[in-house]
Formats: structure tokens, sequence, C-alpha cells
């Protein structure tokens, strides 16, 4: 597999985190896809990303992220999203996805956001 | 109007996901000659990125003996990135650009790159020879007007 994306995955309390680094383009997605794809199945819908290393996405990696949140939060979960840098950042927020998901300042405060409120909000608009 | 030198620049890759990186560093020179800040380059590298790998997974169908051309030409008023295949020519009308929030229903991972392209570049145009040429020509103004 290809050095230029890792991902690295933490169980803290019921969250599943995936810490993601590198470059995340239609190369590197189906690394992501089969990780989510693998946990999802398997009952985890309490999923935050770490993107505080993440230094590239492109739209291939925005959709493995679309193509899950749907069915993670017909089971009552959520994704969220953390630490993202600038650069990548405004990739997410050009489509729209900061309307979309809950994207928070660093990693730490997307995992404790499944404290307060465990289920998406306002999905039903 | 001044006067200015343009400066064309010129990438062949084989067609295949893994030269995508290649690909972006290329724009990324591009943009260090051109002094776009981080973001900026950022965004650009994204929408030839997009491009390539349209032409990469729709034209050549992921075929690696395929080439697909990169030509950045800069001068003091734009870059003009042009991405060129000899692969399956498309009806750029038929292009459609959905709603994010539409294809999460749908249970979509595609369907956003063509509006990531428009969202970015100031022009985005299309010539189209199936079989022979398609050129996707993408315009960033190096000065917006006040």
């Amino acid at each position: 597999m290809p050095e230029s994306f890792q991902i690295r995955e933490e169980l803290i309390g019921e969250v599943r985190v995936f810490h993601l680094k590198g470059f995340l383009d239609a190369h590197t997605a189906p690394i992501f896809e089969a990780a989510l794809h693998a946990r999802v199945a398997a009952g985890s819908f309490r999923i935050a990303v770490d993107g505080s290393e993440l230094t590239y996405i492109s739209s291939a990696g925005l959709g493995v992220f679309m193509s899950f949140i749907e069915e993670v939060r017909e089971h009552g979960g959520d994704i969220r999203i953390g630490g993202l840098v600038a650069k990548v950042r405004q990739v997410f927020d050009i489509l729209g996805f900061d309307e979309i998901f809950q994207i928070f300042t660093t990693a730490g405060d997307a995992v404790a956001s499944f404290d307060a409120s465990p289920a998406a909000e306002g999905e039903d608009d | 109007m001044s006067e200015s030198i343009e400066q064309s620049f010129t990438l062949h890759v084989p067609s295949s996901n893994e030269n995508l990186a290649m690909i972006r560093s290329f724009v990324n020179e591009i943009a260090k000659r051109v002094s776009l800040s981080d973001e900026e380059a950022a965004l650009l590298a994204v929408a030839v990125d997009e491009a390539s790998a349209n032409v990469i997974e729709h034209a050549y169908g992921h075929d690696a003996s395929k080439q697909v051309t990169v030509r950045a030409t800069i001068d003091d008023e734009q870059i003009r990135i042009d991405v060129i295949d000899q692969g399956k020519g498309f009806d750029p009308d038929m292009i459609e650009r959905k709603d994010p929030r539409l294809l999460i229903k749908e249970r979509a991972s595609g369907g956003l790159g063509m509006g990531l392209i428009q969202r970015i570049m100031d022009e985005v145009k299309y010539h189209v020879v199936p079989g022979e040429k398609n050129e996707l020509k993408m315009i960033k103004k190096r000065h917006k007007p006040a």
C-alpha cells in the first residue's frame, strides 16, 4: 500500500477515532473507505476523524465521508471531524460539507462532542 | 493592456491514479512561479487533480498505457491549465452538479469533482472531439478586478 496515506485507529470510550495522515485522493481513498466500511459493518457508529495530519483531500476523499454518513446517522451515530488544517478545511467548506458534518477545531473536541450529543443534530431539515 | 510574456509548461503522465501526486507537484511548482498563496495553490492543485482523476477514470477507464497531459500557461493576467486526453469524449452539458445533500441521500461517493473545479476556477471550458482530443481548459485569474 502507498506510504502517501496512513490511517491509525483508536477506540476512546465508545468513539472509534480514525487518525488520517498524508494525502487523501482518488489513489488513496479506497484505503480509507475499506477501513471505515469494516468498522461500520461491525457496528461502530460513533466515529471521529482526526484530520490534524491530513495534508490534502480531493473529492474522492470527501466522497468517502459522504457515502457513509447516512448509514451511520440512521443507526443513531455520526461522523465528526476535527483538527483540519486550513488548506484541507477550505475544500470541505467550498462544497458546503461544513453544513453537513460537524467540524471541530480539534480532534479531541470531536471525540468529546459524542458525550454531549451522541446522535447527529438537525438531520431532518 | 500591458504586454505580458506567456510561458508554457507541460507534463505527460500515464493514466493512473498513483500519478495524481506527480500532477499536484507540477501544479504546485507552477503556483510557486506565480506566487500564489498556500491556500490558492492548494485549491489550484485540487482543481487539476479532479480534472485529471476524471480523465483517468472516465476517459481512459484506468488504462495506464494511455497518457494524461497537463499543460500550464501563465502570463501576467492568468494561469490557464489544460487537461488533455485522447479518450472517450463526453458531452459537457451532461455533467450535472449535484448538491452534496442529495448525493448523501443516494449514498454516492462520486459526483463532487466538477462542482469543485467550477467553484475553484474562474472559467472552465471544454473542447471535445471524442476519440481524438478532449481538453478541459481551466482559468484562474491572477488579479481579481476590484
